[in-house]
């Protein structure tokens, strides 16, 4: 891929339901290599604006591309391109640690030879290798999350979706995941990560807050503090969705 | 009891918000009604029949006109050689073939007794069983009336009351059985999905955990599905008087009552089978792969179950289906009151405390 | 290729792994299979019956031993009074109430007629045809037994003319109606497993989320389809097999036709029943909605499908109807083939209806599972 050319590009895409518009207009680039941090209430879209990048739902109007595939006509292209961790933990629970692995790995065309150094790698990596034959619905929910996010960069993506990776998860284990994405951003992958964690917000490069389906501020985290003159994004964020009409739900 | 109050409220509006269920659920029992109520047929009607004629006589020629005449048969037509038979068989089109022997009048005249064979494709057991018996007595009526020295001028006629359903029609016997086995599976099948769904999506722990009592949580997971079976009773029940003519001589109190009986004992099935499975295909292959077979077959609803072997009549008893089937019909054609039907009024009763304890057992040991 | 290999893998995997499925898959068929068969029958076995004897003679009596002796007639009460007959059949204790007249043996003897009358519970029309075709018949005899005392001066010793009945069941002899239905009630189970199963697999998927990884990859929709496809495809061939090998050895059914050409065309039943199950799945939002399709679907096509009761006694709108129901087709050419020995003649032209069936709903289960949605 282009190094020039921005890894995610959406012009004034909208989504609607019926009358409503869960996405309004959103227009933002987001470059190679950058971690980026989408932040907003529940409800405010997050995840709807995550489900049009990665080809699951299909955009109301406007223009979007990723990793510089169309999302209207080349959403399966994006497909290979990308990887995706969704809110709700969607491994397969029956199946075991390696299994998994296994099978996503099978879907993505890598050999079984790299597949299987890979996940040694991996486990080895987040110390899981006890784990390597265990049914997955029987592991704690913070190791879930983090195989989660492995099978999400198996096929070492250009870019991987993170929706609200960190959710129920005590802080030791937050931090290790934090330290797991650092680890993927070196290798030149774009990082696009919901949150309605304010302090993860600081990890990110840049951070946009969205409100009621609309991108209110977009800045790196030192900007925002500065506009909004705050002394930390939780109170920018209080800030802006003080005015929020959806309630939380 | 305020906490109650609210979940069995949110249960309700839960289930009655999803339209497209909800259509299902009171939309495919009726069209089951109707369909079934009309296509169900056990009475043979217009069985085809091949007539081979090698006498070609009066007798026999009136013979073959009154087997047409007959609603149970119509003839097909006439086949020559006897070795066609086999040919016509193998195409399945024709069910029956009457052979009668040369010289048929005459040999009648002298006294002798000519054969008539009465082939049938008895590939169907239970269709040739009844469509022999058909031509049978036919040919015995018919015989009576050109001999009527044989029968008449003493001896002993018999006469048949029919008793409740005089035209014998199979609508008055499975409108009825109907009413019994759709409300078996809808009841068993949707609580037994509704708890393990609970289950499966993890909202179980969080009820248990709320001031709910657990036997709160399941009386309000089943209350729904009471009120909807029993709507489906009232919707089946008139559509048997308005659509079927199916006769109604009993009381409406005792088969509304005995419905909401067999409704409960349906319910508590579908309580215990959730009790035991972990998730929803589970509960779903046991309720319905496990349970549509047996309660069809075993509980009398086309096939009697006297005529099954012995064995079978006892498994049979298992089945409350089996229990409500008899219930609903003697109520409906026979105008049985509780006295006549005690037996198996208590045999219900039995089943759904039987149920239920069992639910609770299971339901506590998962607990512990 | 390779996909679906992996795709294979997964489903297999939790197949086999689902202990409290296994069972439910593989033992419950072929018990129900064994079981049930014996169930579907009209036979008539002893009806058990109350006598209200106004005669109480020797000749009455007699009568009455005479139907126990039948093995087709049990008395289980008498009375004197025609109402607690009545009563006795509304509580369900007997199906016939047998009422002797007073001087029945008198007039008899004197040569006038005494009419016995039969009170037949009709509710089942097709058992109540069979007492009175069975208790006519053997008060008919008993009357022809008594007459030569009554007339023998009339008829001295030849036989009455009259035509004599010679019934033949061919295929099947002895009317034994397991060979019957075991050949379709093997068809249903099968149609279930494959159906329900596949029915309840991408709506499953749905509901627990799994489906989204899915979805995000590079996955093509036919890899998908196929690889929900051939793990219940196979294993509902394989439990056909199995239930082939009870009806042969189990049953002692005739495999008068080709068990090779049945297998063929049960590889194409297959792809429909299971094709209409993922149409389902791929229509419905939760198992429940999907499962109470199936159930609908299948209770049709097993209560309209001539398993049970005949085609041919259908309403000819229920008749038409039938035409769109693989269950029927699929009953019909396994009796056909077993028990009659049809050939590839003799079926084609319902295999061609389904694999017809097969072509449109296939495509249109794949056509219909969006990884995206609209």
């Amino acid at each position: 891929m282009d190094s020039t050319r921005p890894a995610i590009k959406t012009r004034n895409l909208t989504r609607k339901f019926g009358d409503f518009s869960a996405v309004d207009n959103i227009s933002f680039e987001i470059s190679k290599g950058e971690i980026f941090g989408f932040l907003g209430a529940n409800g405010a879209g997050k995840t709807t604006a995550i489900r049009m990048l990665i080809g699951l739902l299909t955009p109301t109007s406007g223009e979007a591309s990723v990793a510089g595939f169309d999302v209207f006509t080349e959403a399966e292209a994006i497909k290979n391109r990308i990887g995706y961790m969704s809110q709700k933990f969607s491994l397969y629970a029956d199946l075991t640690v390696w299994e998994n692995i296994r099978l996503y790995g099978g879907i993505y065309g890598l050999p079984m030879e790299t597949v299987k150094a890979k996940a040694d790698d991996l486990l080895k990596t987040l110390q899981l290798s006890d784990a390597r034959d265990k049914r997955i619905g029987s592991l704690p929910l913070g190791w879930k999350q983090k195989l989660a996010f492995s099978v999400a960069v198996l096929h070492e993506p250009d870019i991987v979706f993170l929706d609200e990776p960190t959710g129920g998860v005590d802080p030791i284990t937050r931090r290790q995941f934090w330290e797991q994405i650092y680890e993927v951003t070196e290798g030149g992958t774009t990082v696009f990560v919901t949150t309605h964690y304010m302090d993860e917000a600081e990890y990110c490069d840049r951070v946009s807050i969205m409100v009621d389906g609309v991108i209110e501020a977009l800045d790196t985290p030192s900007g925002l503090k500065e506009e909004f003159k705050a002394d930390n994004i939780e109170e920018v964020f209080i800030e802006l969705a003080r005015g929020a009409d959806r309630s939380q739900n | 009891m305020q906490s109650f109050k609210a979940f069995i409220t949110k249960e309700f509006k839960q289930i009655y918000r999803d339209r497209r269920t909800l259509l299902v659920l009171f939309g495919m029992p009726i069209i089951q009604m109707l369909l079934f109520g009309f296509a169900i047929r056990n009475e043979v009607q217009n069985a085809r029949v091949m007539v081979l004629d090698s006498s070609r006589d009066e007798v026999t020629r009136q013979l073959v006109n009154k087997i047409d005449a007959s609603n149970y048969f119509s003839v097909a037509g006439e086949i020559q050689d006897i070795n066609n038979i086999e040919a016509i068989f193998q195409q399945g089109e024709i069910d029956e073939v009457i052979v009668f022997e040369n010289d048929f009048a005459r040999k009648l005249e002298r006294g002798g007794q000519p054969a008539v064979y009465v082939i049938t494709d008895a590939s169907n057991p239970n269709l040739a069983q009844l469509i022999q018996q058909y031509s049978s007595s036919i040919i015995v009526d018919f015989q009576h009336r050109i001999f009527p020295a044989v029968t008449e001028g003493g001896g002993i006629t018999t006469h048949a009351n029919m008793l409740f359903n005089p035209q014998l029609e199979s609508v008055n016997l499975f409108v009825p059985g109907l009413i019994a086995v759709i409300l078996m599976l809808i009841s068993t099948l949707m609580t037994s999905i509704a708890i393990t769904r609970e289950k499966e999506m993890g909202n179980m722990e969080i009820l248990l955990v709320s001031p709910l009592h657990p036997s709160q949580v399941i009386i309000g997971k089943v209350l729904p599905y009471l009120v909807l079976s029993f709507i489906n009773v009232l919707t089946v029940l008139i559509m048997a008087q308005w659509v079927f003519d199916v006769p109604f001589r009993g009381s409406y109190s005792l088969f509304l009552a005995e419905s909401l009986l067999f409704i409960f004992a349906a319910l508590a099935l579908g309580v215990l089978i959730s009790t035991k499975a972990d998730d929803q295909q589970t509960a779903m292959m046991v309720s319905l792969a496990g349970l549509l077979l047996p309660t069809v077959l075993l509980s009398g609803f086309i096939f009697p179950i006297a005529s099954m072997p012995q064995v079978l009549q006892w498994i049979s008893n298992l089945i409350p289906a089996r229990w409500f089937l008899v219930i609903v019909r003697s109520i409906m054609l026979k105008d049985s009151n509780l006295l006549f039907l005690w037996k198996e009024t208590l045999v219900l009763l039995v089943m759904t405390i039987g149920f239920i304890v069992l639910s609770v057992r299971s339901f506590k040991m998962r607990l512990e | 290729m390779r996909t679906i290999k992996f795709l294979l893998q997964k489903e297999f995997l939790q197949i086999f792994r689902n202990k409290s499925m296994l069972p439910i898959i593989f033992v419950m068929p072929i018990i129900q299979l064994v079981v049930l068969s014996f169930a579907a029958t009209y036979e008539l076995k002893e009806v058990d019956m109350h006598v209200v004897d106004f005669d109480q003679s020797d000749l009455s009596r007699q009568l009455v031993t005479k139907l126990q002796a039948s093995g087709y007639f049990h008395l289980k009460s008498r009375s004197r009074d025609i109402d607690q007959g009545i009563r006795e059949i509304q509580k369900n204790e007997v199906q016939l109430a047998l009422v002797i007249p007073p001087h029945f043996k008198k007039d008899l003897r004197s040569g006038k007629s005494s009419s016995v009358q039969m009170n037949i519970d009709a509710v089942d029309g097709a058992t109540a045809g069979l007492i009175q075709g069975y208790g006519r018949s053997i008060i008919q005899d008993f009357n022809a037994e008594i007459q030569p005392r009554a007339t023998d001066v009339q008829r001295s010793g030849i036989a009455a003319p009259g035509m004599e009945v010679i019934p033949a069941s061919w295929y099947n002899p002895n009317l034994d109606y397991i060979k019957y239905m075991v050949p379709g009630i093997l068809v249903v189970l099968v149609s279930m497993i494959g159906m329900f199963l596949s029915g309840m697999n991408i709506v499953r998927e749905r509901e627990i989320g799994t489906i989204e990884q899915l979805n995000v990859t590079p996955i093509k929709r036919y890899q998908f389809i196929t690889g929900k496809l051939l793990p219940f495809w196979i294993i509902a061939l394989f439990e056909l097999g199995v239930g082939l090998l009870i009806a042969y050895y189990g049953f002692n059914i005739p495999f008068v036709g080709s068990a090779l050409l049945l297998f063929g065309i049960a590889a194409i039943f297959m792809l429909v029943v299971q094709g209409i199950g993922l149409f389902i799945s791929t229509i419905t939002d939760t198992q429940q909605q999907a499962m109470f399709i199936a159930w609908f679907l299948m209770v049709v096509f097993i209560l309209m499908g001539g398993l049970f009761t005949p085609i041919e006694s259908m309403p000819v709108w229920a008749q038409e109807l039938a035409m769109f129901n693989p269950v029927a087709h699929f009953i019909k050419i396994m009796r056909m083939v077993l028990l009659k020995g049809a050939g590839w003649a003799e079926v084609q032209h319902l295999t061609g209806l389904l694999s017809l069936m097969a072509v449109i709903i296939l495509p249109a289960a794949i056509l219909r599972y969006q990884k995206s949605t609209g």
